[in-house]
């Protein structure tokens, strides 16, 4: 069993929605996650392996666009390593921007 | 913020702030650049923080810092769907002075270690985002911030980044890791009261116990689950190579609820809230994914240089041990007022010395072994889980031929060779 088919049987403790409210954002108004090339998603990437590791569901392929969602980004770097065209520039917020942990 | 320092450290995890608080208590003129609204606010870490290398630093510091329990028992589980074998050690001499490790939330500790080093006269500025080295005629000379007219020099800067150390890159010290270098961990904290984890755990107050979790908690893939006591919460968590994550097609907060979930681990967080949710990579590459350290003027510690022993859970204290010997060679460059790559070089050579070095090198090709013989994981745990259940269970069998029955059970399908030679691997690289 792979992926989907293995945690098709997992019960919900409780969604990520719910998760990602647990969090404090101070979202800037520009995004620091940029994809460089979305046409790349397009053709060359079936799985859009972004949209299944990323632990804040930041990336959601919307049928032919890859929509990125950096307001609840964890700035853990995952997509920029992960993805495997490297269409992805990643950077740090501006200083004080994005995620604030309170506990971790 | 033209003024120049002698040294600039970027990043207020425990290597940045320790290398700051060493050289300022040396008198040097330290800034301690941190991105995020406080030092700990970008932070994550499972939570189990070691006495030892920060008494070096701050001897008894455990006595006023912010800290949850100690630990006094570390058990290990090797999971099944429905079981789970298990092992460890408790120690009372761990509850008592000096201790050996502390369960700690990182976005207090931090802080407070962060505000010790503005204490020894490290001038710390939050908010603040180093986006290049500033380099002149191949010597790092200062920093570049986000900052308007956020130019900062100094003699040294110490890179201590994290992880994703944006800046090594910049500077050539490392490619880009691989997703195989890296594990993508989530945990939750969940709030819990003190005497429901005391119960359950078997606990008295001030006493915290640490599982780690291997088998079906990343359901066979390379990684690990951790379920550690706070004072009034618990942090569950998981952690598996990206590439693994790629490889299955895993979500990581999939994994998180299945852990959560799973029969032997749901009564232990019964009725517990979820109170934050924190994702973070751990660099796993270890020794040989390890990025150049030195330069003309600049050093790199800490998860920016890979110090991590995945299979010990220890970076955090291996972090504060780097921060502490650049330091030092800091010091000593000041007095010979020679920031070169060669004089720095001293800070490579004592840390690759001391137990950072030798304990990434006696492991060195420990993950990529685990990575690329995933038998260890899917077929062994689920085998010894069998076993004990076969060996336990009382049936009116006479034990010699039970023995007979799980011996062949164990082997059955797989060849007996090819078991030798898994455990002649597996001991190599852990010997």
């Amino acid at each position: 069993m792979e992926g989907d088919e293995i945690m098709s049987l997992v019960p919900r403790t409780n969604t990520l929605e719910e998760k990602q409210y647990l969090l404090r954002y101070r979202a800037d108004s520009q995004s620091h996650l940029h994809v460089l090339d979305n046409d790349v998603c397009a053709t060359s990437c079936p799985d859009k392996l972004c949209t299944l590791f990323c632990p804040g569901e930041v990336y959601k392929w919307e049928g032919k666009r890859m929509s990125v969602g950096y307001e609840g980004c964890h700035e853990c770097g995952s997509c920029r390593i992960g993805c495997p065209y490297e269409n992805i520039k990643w950077e740090y917020p501006k200083g004080g921007h994005g995620i604030v942990f309170r506990l971790a | 913020m033209s003024e120049k320092f002698d040294a600039i450290v970027v990043g207020a995890g425990p290597a940045g702030t320790s290398a700051a608080y060493v050289m300022a208590k040396a008198g040097l003129n330290v800034l301690l650049i941190e991105r995020g609204e406080y030092p700990g606010s970008k932070n994550v870490m499972g939570g189990v923080l070691y006495r030892h290398q920060m008494d070096e630093i701050i001897p008894g510091f455990y006595k006023e810092a912010p800290l949850e329990r100690p630990i006094v028992e570390q058990r290990f589980w090797m999971m099944g769907e429905e079981s789970v074998f298990t092992s460890g050690y408790k120690g009372l001499e761990w509850s008592k002075e000096p201790y050996n490790n502390f369960t700690v939330l990182r976005a207090k500790f931090d802080q407070w270690y962060a505000n010790k080093a503005v204490e020894a006269g490290a001038l710390l500025i939050n908010e603040t985002v180093v986006t290049e080295c500033i380099v002149e005629d191949g010597r790092v000379i200062g920093v570049r911030t986000d900052r308007p007219d956020g130019d900062v020099y100094a003699d040294v800067v110490v890179i201590a980044d994290g992880v994703n150390s944006l800046l090594g890159k910049s500077l050539g010290f490392h490619k880009e890791f691989k997703p195989s270098d890296v594990a993508l961990a989530v945990m939750e904290v969940i709030d819990l009261p003190a005497e429901k984890i005391e119960d359950r755990f078997n606990l008295e107050p001030n006493q915290g116990t640490t599982i780690e979790i291997f088998g079906d908690a990343t359901k066979g893939i390379l990684g690990t689950g951790f379920i550690y006591t706070n004072k009034e919460s618990i942090n569950i968590g998981v952690g598996a190579t990206l590439s693994g994550m790629i490889k299955h097609r895993l979500r990581p907060y999939d994994l998180l609820d299945y852990l959560k979930s799973h029969p032997i681990v749901r009564p232990l967080i019964r009725g517990g809230e979820p109170a934050e949710y924190a994702a973070h990579l751990i660099p796993e590459g270890g020794y040989n994914a390890m990025p150049k350290i030195v330069g003309n003027g600049v050093v790199l510690v800490g998860d920016a240089g890979q110090m991590v022993n995945g299979i010990h859970r220890e970076g955090s204290n291996m972090a504060m041990t780097a921060g502490r010997l650049a330091a030092e060679t800091i010091i000593l460059a000041k007095q010979a007022n020679d920031f070169s790559e060669n004089m720095l070089d001293t800070y490579r050579v004592r840390l690759l010395d001391s137990f950072v070095g030798r304990d990434l090198k006696k492991y060195k090709d420990a993950t990529h072994t685990f990575e690329t013989h995933p038998q260890y994981f899917n077929d062994y745990i689920p085998m010894i889980n069998k076993a004990a259940s076969q060996f336990f269970t009382i049936d009116g069998m006479p034990k010699k031929d039970k023995q007979q029955k799980i011996f062949r059970s164990l082997t059955e399908g797989k060849s007996k060779l090819g078991m030798v030679q898994d455990i002649y691997r597996a001991w190599k690289v852990m010997r």
